[in-house]
């Protein structure tokens, strides 16, 4: 009895402590070892410094990019001396988001690069490649993309400067992103240093989709109309305004389009009218607690949830810009610019009922042999807006294209919602970027589509035309 | 075929790692070393099996016979070690022994992977080690006069690392080794094992709280000139060494904290005054930025651990080279990458049992001042590792020191296979105690009777 007694105090508190904490420690740190290096396998495999690449390199012949319906978009050839060429079937069609491989990363090859330099195959399937000295087939990568869009939108933008994105709004899935000018991916590792050197305003490769950054112009009323129903949730439909052609506040006036005078206008039609005047009021009328938020909540200046390179936009306001500033960012220009992937964003949010899901370029990842190594599938990425706000605002996209600057798109066997944009880049000239959004059916979106076209002149001419032959292309009417 | 070996071998490797860490901590569910033995013997061969699987798969990728040989070598000191132990020391615990074996076997495999040379140099310094050390626990249990040299280890030691500080070669921006006919040595380490007898010594004696004081300025003596010598990793050690052996004496928490306040303070001092610690908290908190320079190490430690995946790429898969100082710093980053994640963490268990056992002789030993080595030895050594494991994956700024048992560096190995020792010793007099104290119980018993 008294022996148990003793053996159950503890001799020594400080010994028990110790151990305690250094098994906990140890456990904390291994669990932490385990998580962060198989987290950040693929950041880590990817960086540049990373000599073990190579080692991947050597081993396996790089994986193969299909579009969506299995058309071959990049694949590696192998001759006899086991030396590797990346060819492109489409050339230049696809330059720009499938990317390249030597020379960096860009694009799909870049966001799938870890995939495509890995191999996945059976260990037999090794063997048997071993013994006839050829190397491992990496892992393929399936793409979103839809070769029939991608190639309207290619041929669409002709040769003109400019971008184009569709995307299918309630899964995020990207079908098509074109940006001109562009490059011959086969030919890259040649035309390198012709392309670094080259300092003229087309940089080829820039991704204009993602980086390019562009004044959003009337586009961007979508936001400040966004604004302005958040801030007079119940009385927005009594807005009236009477255009003549030019408001003016303190000195600083803004003028419409090419001189129009839009005479008598509620909220739906200045908006319809892209009234510049108007929503220069409109948003000297929004509180700007409330434009900051829901440009926050629209994610300006913030990091989008893109797996690619991307620039951030921008656009800001606070308590300190002058009234000047306010009027200029209400018709999207002054400061404020953004990537034609960011607006496609917004759109694709207001067609989808408010939620924006996470924009994907890849699908899945297939071993050699057809084993699925990885799966994507849509994901819900935030909220942007309510129900509600985003069923008003594609009432008003209706309005555009029923009255508005978009009436090219009226009348077809689809409804459409959109809204274009005329955006001035340059202070001391009228020229202007042609941009459109929108998309289709108004009721039921299944594609929606952004595209600017640099220094065309306005968006009602020069973009909707392409916006249409690709919404014919996807709804098959001719 | 040759792929059939390396990649089965990677999974054989992984399974009998994962037993040999499981009987290790099964051990821990009984009380005494003889119930243990089938758990020991089972280990042994456990231990044997990944030796023979990496063997394998590097005579399979390099096909040169000259590993056989090494091979063949070592599995005869490994087992004569092992044999020896039992047969010499049959009190000693056995889970310490095995454990050191295990380590210093996955350390020849690995510096057999990185460079040859290093490997054939560093098992010349085991076996070496190994033959001083066998004479170490009966030095413990038979003379108990080394308690009287108190002061002399203090005076030893500061002289020692104080010598270094002023003379020392500059090597890898530390002051921390000599060089004496050729061979360099790294005296912090040693002087490790005077500071831990000294501290034993003092603390035993102190019995106020002024000699307390006195203890602290001389441990206080011992760390600034670590410091100085920027051997961070060191200092850092000694200080934790103090902590632990004043708190297991006092028993005292706050004691404790009063010490982690002061050292906060320090660091905090010593972060907006060395440029050098600044580099290195910059290296951990962001590695990336900086890669080109500050954060070249890390971030290499960190490609190596997360290129291998749970399994590893196999011996010679990966490019563990491209790691600097991968022998010393980085071992654990190299394990990872040609023997996976999976195989690392258990190593890192076994590091642990090995700690929570040296612990527990420290909980059931009565003498104080053995009591206080014991623990002082086992935190010593977690801690150490956990500094180096902790640095090259980015869980703490890194601090250069050695994984002991298994990183390149011989004062390192020698010293650590020296502190096994000492425990194995001090395991005996524990065995003794109990003895002793049964004999008591028995003649007390045997008087009441007549």
């Amino acid at each position: 009895m008294e022996q148990k007694k003793v053996k159950r105090k503890i001799r020594s508190y400080p010994i028990v402590v110790l151990s305690v904490f250094f098994a906990g420690l140890f456990g904390v740190m291994l669990i932490y070892i385990s998580y962060y290096s198989y987290a950040h396998r693929q950041v880590l495999m990817n960086n540049s410094y990373n000599t073990r690449q190579q080692i991947l390199v050597k081993q396996n012949s790089r994986g193969t990019i299909y579009s969506r319906d299995g058309d071959v978009l990049a694949y590696s050839q192998v001759d006899e001396s086991g030396a590797e060429t990346r060819v492109y079937p489409y050339g230049r069609e696809f330059a720009h988001v499938v990317g390249y491989s030597t020379h960096g990363r860009a694009g799909i090859e870049y966001m799938a690069n870890y995939y495509l330099i890995n191999t996945s195959i059976d260990l037999s399937d090794k063997v048997a490649l071993d013994t006839k000295g050829v190397k491992y087939p990496g892992d393929n990568c399936t793409s979103t993309l839809d070769v029939a869009l991608q190639e309207v939108a290619f041929n669409a933008l002709s040769a003109r400067k400019g971008a184009v994105v569709v995307s299918d709004p309630t899964t995020g899935e990207i079908l098509a992103m074109v940006s001109k000018p562009d490059f011959e991916p086969s030919s890259i590792s040649a035309e390198w240093d012709s392309l670094l050197q080259d300092k003229s305003p087309d940089a080829k490769l820039l991704n204009r989709a993602t980086q390019g950054l562009y004044p959003p112009g009337s586009t961007f009323k979508i936001v400040t109309a966004l604004a302005y129903i958040k801030d007079h949730p119940s009385d927005y439909d009594n807005y009236r305004f009477t255009c003549s052609g030019r408001f003016t506040i303190d000195d600083e006036s803004i003028s419409c389009f090419h001189g129009e005078t839009h005479g008598s206008e509620d909220f739906t039609s200045s908006f319809a009218n892209s009234c510049n005047s108007s929503f220069a009021n409109i948003g000297t009328g929004i509180s700007r607690k409330v434009f900051k938020t829901t440009l926050d909540q629209l994610l300006f200046g913030k990091d989008l949830p893109l797996d690619m390179l991307y620039s951030k936009s921008r656009a800001a306001i606070d308590e300190s810009t002058s009234v000047g500033d306010v009027m200029q960012l209400s018709i999207g220009q002054g400061a404020t610019a953004m990537t034609p992937m960011h607006l496609n964003m917004i759109t694709c949010a207001i067609a989808n009922k408010g939620v924006l899901m996470k924009p994907y370029l890849i699908q899945q990842i297939k071993s050699a042999d057809g084993r699925v190594i990885k799966s994507y599938s849509p994901e819900v990425c935030r909220h942007l807006m309510t129900q509600e706000q985003a069923a008003t605002l594609t009432g008003m996209m209706e309005a555009v294209v029923e009255q508005g600057t978009a009436s090219r798109l009226k009348g077809l066997s689809y409804t459409c919602a959109g809204k274009t944009g005329s955006a001035e880049f340059n202070s001391s000239s009228s020229d202007s970027h042609a941009w459109f959004t929108g998309f289709a059916p108004a009721d039921d979106p299944k594609i929606c589509v952004t595209i600017i076209v640099e220094n065309a002149g306005s968006g009602g001419s020069f973009a909707v035309p392409i916006a249409k032959r690709i919404f014919d292309a996807y709804f098959g009417a001719e | 075929m040759e792929l059939y070996v390396t990649e089965i071998s990677k999974y054989v490797i992984a399974l009998f790692m994962f037993l040999y860490t499981l009987e290790g901590f099964l051990t821990f569910r009984f009380t005494t070393e003889k119930k243990r033995r089938g758990l020991y013997i089972r280990q042994i061969i456990c231990m044997f099996a990944v030796q023979l699987s990496c063997f394998i798969q590097i005579i399979a990728r390099t096909g040169k016979p000259v590993y056989l040989f090494f091979f063949i070598f070592q599995i005869i000191i490994f087992a004569s070690v092992l044999m020896l132990f039992y047969a010499i020391y049959p009190d000693g615990n056995r889970l310490i022994i095995n454990n050191s074996c295990m380590l210093l076997v996955i350390s020849m495999i690995i510096l057999s992977r990185l460079s040859y040379d290093k490997a054939v140099k560093q098992f010349f310094i085991v076996t070496a080690s190994f033959l001083i050390g066998f004479f170490i626990p009966e030095i413990i249990f038979r003379f108990d006069f080394i308690k009287k040299f108190t002061w002399v280890y203090a005076a030893a030691g500061a002289a020692a690392i104080g010598a270094v500080l002023l003379h020392g070669a500059v090597t890898n921006g530390s002051k921390i080794t000599y060089t004496i006919a050729g061979i360099t040595f790294q005296p912090s380490e040693a002087v490790k094992v005077l500071f831990l007898f000294f501290m034993a010594g003092a603390l035993c004696e102190a019995k106020d709280i002024r000699r307390l004081f006195i203890v602290s300025v001389v441990a206080a003596i011992h760390v600034i000139i670590l410091v100085l010598s920027r051997d961070l990793g060191s200092a850092l050690i000694f200080f934790v060494i103090y902590l632990t052996l004043v708190y297991i004496s006092t028993e005292k928490l706050q004691y404790l904290f009063t010490g982690l306040f002061f050292g906060a303070i320090a660091s905090i001092f010593a972060y907006r005054h060395f440029y050098h610690i600044r580099v290195r908290v910059r290296a951990f908190l962001d590695p990336f930025t900086d890669i080109a320079a500050s954060g070249y190490q890390v971030s290499q430690s960190l490609f190596g651990i997360s290129s291998g995946g749970w399994f590893g790429l196999g011996l010679y898969g990966g490019s563990p080279r491209s790691i600097p100082f991968v022998e010393q710093d980085f071992i654990f980053s190299a394990i990872a990458e040609e023997m996976g994640v999976v195989f690392s963490v258990l190593m890192a268990l076994v590091c642990v049992s090995t700690f929570l056992m040296i612990m527990r002789e420290g909980y059931y030993i009565r003498d104080r001042y053995y009591r206080l080595i014991v623990c002082g030895i086992g935190v010593a050594y977690i801690f150490q590792t956990f500094l180096t494991i902790g640095g090259g994956a980015k869980f703490i700024p890194l601090t250069g020191v050695t994984l002991p048992l298994v990183s390149y560096g011989g004062t390192s190995v020698f010293v650590t296979i020296v502190m096994m020792m000492v425990v194995e010793g001090i395991c005996m007099i524990r065995t003794d105690e109990r003895f002793k104290a049964m004999e008591r119980r028995r003649q007390q018993s045997g008087a009441k009777e007549s």
